[in-house]
């Protein structure tokens, strides 16, 4: 019995509440993490396939990292609070693009505190959007945050203000300049956003833990015997869409400053706001993990697809990959939704669960 | 278990009233639920609220915990005439309860249900509770604490971090009555607490409910059918029938009331 809780007794209520109890799974975690930020830097240094070239940070890594998060700001709304929303990707434009009017407007401002005060404003919005959900619920709120959707897709289009008179919309991050470190290279990008969301993932594991996630999962579970404990469902709402919007918003700041670098509003389309939902049901409604599971399957299955086929000699069509990649994305929503709404995350606990009395059947 | 407190008489004490309902009426479109009725809860008492089915009772309950308002009549708590009032005002004053159909949180353990009872004296905000480690860590610590004694007291200690869901109807009855006790209520309102239950349930939550009462001073509004237990654990009981009143008293007075007999035995009167 390697996984095992096996003579790890909890004598405190403090050893009892860590994130990990289990030394096996906080030894994983320290190498997940001495690999994030040491191993695949070195590698990518020492110019070893695949991290010798930028492809791999650009177009995974990085942006495996940023989705996670959004997804992470999105889980907390719809998978603690229970608060449908279709508008993730909207929240990611208000962020990119207040960041890059603080970014713009006052020059001196440094691009880190930008980024954050875009999620600030991303925060405010939510909870004007939130204000709805205290009177509907359900596929009425989803429609409402459809709203919010497409309004903000009009207003990046249309108002000239937002993205200071550039032509349909177009414009380009300031230089990555965090406190006089230039983040230029893909390593250096991938550790900055490495950096962050490794910080926001254990405030939020945090948030979910403490009295307000338990606020926003009374919410979520039934309102109305919240009320009666004391929790004010107004108040729990609307802490999750600020909590939420927020992390979507600094998510859509690193997504137009660090992985793009100039963008246009159809980067936040509804296109985007889905593919999140898709990564936050693929996951595990209701887990941290999940953000980060749900985001690597969504990002990698199409990838995989295009080269599995191909490196066993029978390659297929981009179109072919599109369409199949619809089709799985569709048969798995059904199948998580209607099957297992704690996703991917939660087949992980199962695993964890037969290994602990694994090589015994129960 | 400690000894019990040696008990005054409530039912002939004349100290003031913890609650008192004067001339309520409650009607949902042309259906009267409740009709004209008063009755009081003396600080310290188990007051059983009894009657048949559709009687009223739990319309009774909502009203006082800010549910429903009712159209006629007022409410007196701690001495306090109250307006329309909203259910998490009246948690806030110390108004506990439980529900007919259990309504814990489902997706969650039962620590965690009993948890949220705290849930009104979490003082840190959300920016430490995010920090996690210092001031928040010290008050997450001592609720941990007051929740674990409760866990202790109902003996539930095995079911810690099973999420509710999975448990049975008799131990989902126990876990809310946890999280009605965590709020360390000064009126607690339970809602039938032992309908479904098997007589050695129905023993245990007896006793739990006898000991919230005594070691722990809670005043308690009690609704339950089975007469038994009504009987052992009151100290007063209120009648109601089709929304009205029909007797109010010690067990012993109620159960040689005519009326009562006729509403109960369904003798037309
Ligand atoms: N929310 C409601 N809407 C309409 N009618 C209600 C509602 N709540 C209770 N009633 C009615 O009020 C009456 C009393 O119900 P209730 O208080 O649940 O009785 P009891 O708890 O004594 O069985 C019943 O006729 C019931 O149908
Ligand atoms: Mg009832």
């Amino acid at each position: 019995m390697i996984y095992s809780d096996e003579g790890q007794l909890k004598t405190t209520y403090a050893a009892d509440m860590v994130i990990f109890p289990l030394a096996q799974d906080r030894t994983l975690f320290a190498i997940l993490m001495l690999l994030a930020f040491v191993g695949i830097p070195a590698l990518a240094l020492a110019g070893i396939p695949p991290f010798h070239a930028d492809y791999i940070f650009k177009a995974i890594l990085t942006p495996f990292l940023i989705l996670s998060l959004a997804a992470l700001g999105l889980n907390i709304l719809v998978g603690y609070c229970g608060q449908i929303s279709l508008g993730a990707g909207a929240f990611m434009a208000v962020g990119a693009y207040a960041a890059f009017n603080f970014a713009s407007r006052i020059p001196e401002l440094p691009v880190l505190i930008a980024i954050l005060l875009g999620g600030g404003v991303a925060a405010a919005v939510g909870v004007c959007f939130g204000v709805p959900s205290l009177r509907i619920k359900g596929l009425y709120l989803a429609v409402a945050t459809l709203a919010a959707q497409f309004f903000f897709d009009w207003l990046f289009l249309r108002v000239r203000w937002f993205t200071q008179d550039s032509p349909s919309g177009s414009v380009s991050a300031p230089k990555l300049n965090v406190f006089g470190w230039h983040a230029d290279s893909a390593v250096e990008r991938y550790l900055l956003v490495l950096s962050i969301i490794v910080v926001l993932a254990a405030l939020a594991k945090n948030l979910v833990r403490s009295d307000i996630g338990r606020q926003w999962m009374a919410v979520r579970d039934m309102d109305l015997a919240a009320e009666i404990i004391g929790i004010r469902p107004v108040r729990a709402k609307l802490t999750a869409f600020a909590v939420s919007s927020f992390i979507i918003g600094v998510a859509g700041a690193l997504w137009a400053f660090v992985n793009l670098g100039s963008w246009e509003p159809s980067t936040f389309s509804i296109d985007r706001s889905l593919q999140i939902l898709f990564m936050v049901i693929v996951g595990g409604l209701g887990s941290i993990l999940g953000c980060f599971l749900g985001a690597a399957f969504v990002l990698l299955l199409p990838i995989m697809l295009d080269i599995v086929p191909g490196a066993l000699g029978m390659p297929l069509s981009t179109d072919t990959v599109s369409n199949m990649t619809m089709f799985l994305f569709g048969a798995l929503i059904v199948f998580f939704l209607v099957v297992e709404p704690h996703g991917l995350a939660r087949l992980w606990v199962i695993l964890k669960e037969k290994l602990k009395i694994w090589p015994f059947p129960y | 278990m400690n000894a019990p407190i040696p008990r005054r008489d409530i039912a002939s004490s004349t100290s003031a009233p913890l609650l008192s309902v004067d001339n309520i009426s409650l009607a949902f479109g042309g259906v009267k639920a409740i009709t004209d009725v008063s009755f009081d809860i003396r600080k310290g008492e188990i007051r059983a609220i009894i009657g048949p089915n559709g009687a009223g009772k739990t319309s009774m309950l909502n009203c006082i915990n800010g549910f429903y308002h009712p159209q006629a009549g007022s409410i007196t708590y701690k001495g306090n005439k109250r307006e329309r009032m909203r259910p998490h005002v009246a948690a806030a004053q110390g108004i506990a309860r439980t529900f007919q159909n259990v309504a814990l949180f489902k997706g969650m353990s039962t620590l965690d249900n009993i948890l949220t009872g705290r849930s009104l004296k979490v003082r840190r905000g959300l920016l430490w509770q995010a920090i996690w480690f210092g001031p928040a860590l010290a008050e997450q610590i001592e609720n941990r604490i007051a929740v674990e004694r409760i866990i202790d007291f109902l003996e539930i200690e095995s079911i810690r971090k099973i999420p509710v869901g999975k448990l049975s109807y008799g131990l989902q009855k126990r876990v809310e009555l946890g999280r009605a006790l965590a709020m360390e209520p000064d009126l607690l309102l339970l809602d039938e607490p032992m309908a479904g239950m098997n007589t050695e349930e129905k023993e245990d939550m007896c006793r739990f409910i006898l000991d919230a009462n005594r070691r722990l001073g809670t005043t308690i509004a009690l609704i339950e059918h089975d007469m038994g237990v009504v009987m052992d654990l009151s100290d007063r009981v209120v009648v109601l029938e089709y929304g009205r009143k029909i007797a109010d008293g010690t067990p012993a007075e109620v159960k040689r009331n005519e009326k009562v007999i006729a509403a109960y035995l369904g003798v037309p009167h």
